[in-house]
């Protein structure tokens, strides 16, 4: 079984990152999940939130806000609608995310404004994660 | 006979005109470069978005659910041509090629009895459609202010079909921009986004997983693949502006160039006229003596 597989993240403006992973935690739009070598060929949308891939310099961490994952048993591209690295970049674009779903569900009551709390609630556990 | 003051001033002015072409062909040369790295880089995005979209299409084309930016409306009766232009001219025949290529296929389409829509991005390409086409004119986005474009770009004017897409404004959309050769050969061309074009065959691929359900992953991807392509046209055509101007710039340096050694010759044919008249007038008031 392969150890290591092929890994890139792009954008529409360019590519970020390209190289040899062992594992790719991507936030998927229904959950989390770990993409690693011989994955089922898989493909899902995105949530704004973090994503961390295993190499062989460790661990790096981007902010993605969503996009897709095109995962085969080679290869996982991601193609993000915009990326940052984990940085103050990324937090920002993640705030404005944040701020974007709050007001939404100010507008809405019952179950979807519900659904949308959580979906506000959850990334702003994942923004302070973000150092 | 143009006196010599005449001729001086004109050389003069040639020389700061061919001054002015040569610096714009220097800024188009350099424009071009950033303009090609940035096509070059949204390269790998589009190709993944295109080899995606045609793997998920296939799949879902047959089922009776599938989105509409996809299958199409059902029918073909008003179209949206959505023309790019640029914001600047003095670029060759950069805009009026694009020009003529949306007005003959919207000729061709009324022909036919469809109704038209334009839309049109860029100052330039209104300007020329206004004249005849004004009638059909629905829309105008301005780039005028935009230095470099980006992707939002491409997505405020992706919004703006989508909207009129969902108004049901218009069954087919198609956008005309100018594809980079090179620095001497732009392609005007016209690219259907709307319904998507997808190949007939399925591609031999794995068969994927798809998460959420694949209908709802298309109904996410449709509208990024579209505005991905109307992002790739507009690199394309920056990076045609920029080439075109390069070569126009060019042509007008070298023409200024002979211009001036054609005035300089004749400049100083005329002196030489003038002392030789001279001359020949203190000689014959000598020899009246």
């Amino acid at each position: 079984m392969a150890e290591t597989m092929q890994f890139d993240l792009v954008s529409p403006e360019r590519k970020l990152a390209s190289g040899t992973v062992k594992a790719v935690q991507i936030p998927g739009a229904t959950g989390d999940l770990t993409a690693m070598p011989d994955h089922a060929p898989t493909i899902t949308t995105l949530r704004p939130g973090i994503l961390v891939t295993e190499g062989p310099e460790g661990e790096k961490r981007y902010v993605v806000t969503g996009g897709f994952a095109d995962i085969t048993p080679e290869a996982t591209s991601v193609l993000a609608e915009r990326a940052y690295g984990a940085d103050a970049e990324g937090r920002a674009a993640l705030e404005a995310i944040l701020t974007e779903t709050r007001a939404k569900a100010e507008g809405l009551s019952g179950p979807d404004k519900d659904a949308l709390d959580l979906v506000a609630d959850n990334l702003a556990r994942t923004i302070a994660t973000i150092s | 006979m143009p006196n010599l003051k005449d001729l001086k001033n004109r050389i003069n002015s040639v020389k700061s005109t061919r001054k002015i072409t040569k610096a714009m062909q220097m800024v188009a040369a350099a424009k071009l470069r950033r303009a090609q790295d940035a096509a070059e880089a949204a390269r790998p995005y589009a190709e993944k978005m295109a080899e995606v979209l045609n793997g998920l299409a296939a799949t879902v084309k047959g089922s009776p659910t599938a989105p509409k930016m996809l299958t199409g409306t059902g029918s073909e009766e008003t179209h949206l041509l959505v023309v790019m232009t640029a914001e600047r001219g003095l670029c060759g025949g950069f805009n009026s090629s694009i020009v003529k290529v949306a007005r003959y296929r919207a000729e061709k389409l009324m022909k036919d009895g469809k109704t038209v829509k334009i839309l049109t991005v860029g100052k330039k390409g209104r300007e020329q459609l206004r004249r005849d086409l004004g009638a059909h004119l629905v829309g105008h986005v301005d780039l005028g202010d935009v230095k470099r474009v980006s992707y939002e770009n491409a997505a405020d004017i992706a919004k703006q079909i989508f909207e009129m897409f969902e108004a049901e404004e218009f069954d087919v959309a198609t956008i005309f921009y100018n594809r980079f050769e090179s620095v001497i050969s732009q392609i005007p061309t016209p690219r259907q986004i709307i319904p998507a074009e997808v190949p007939e065959e399925a591609p031999a691929e794995t068969l994927y997983d798809y998460e959420p359900s694949e209908e709802a992953i298309l109904a996410d991807l449709l509208p990024r693949a579209v505005t991905t392509q109307i992002f790739t046209a507009l690199l394309e055509n920056a990076a045609s502006e920029q080439g075109a101007r390069m070569s126009a710039m060019d042509n007008a340096t070298r023409n200024a160039g002979d211009m001036i050694d054609r005035l300089t010759i004749e400049y100083n044919r005329s002196r030489q006229a003038a002392i030789t008249k001279e001359l020949i007038e203190i000689i014959s008031g000598a020899e009246a003596l």
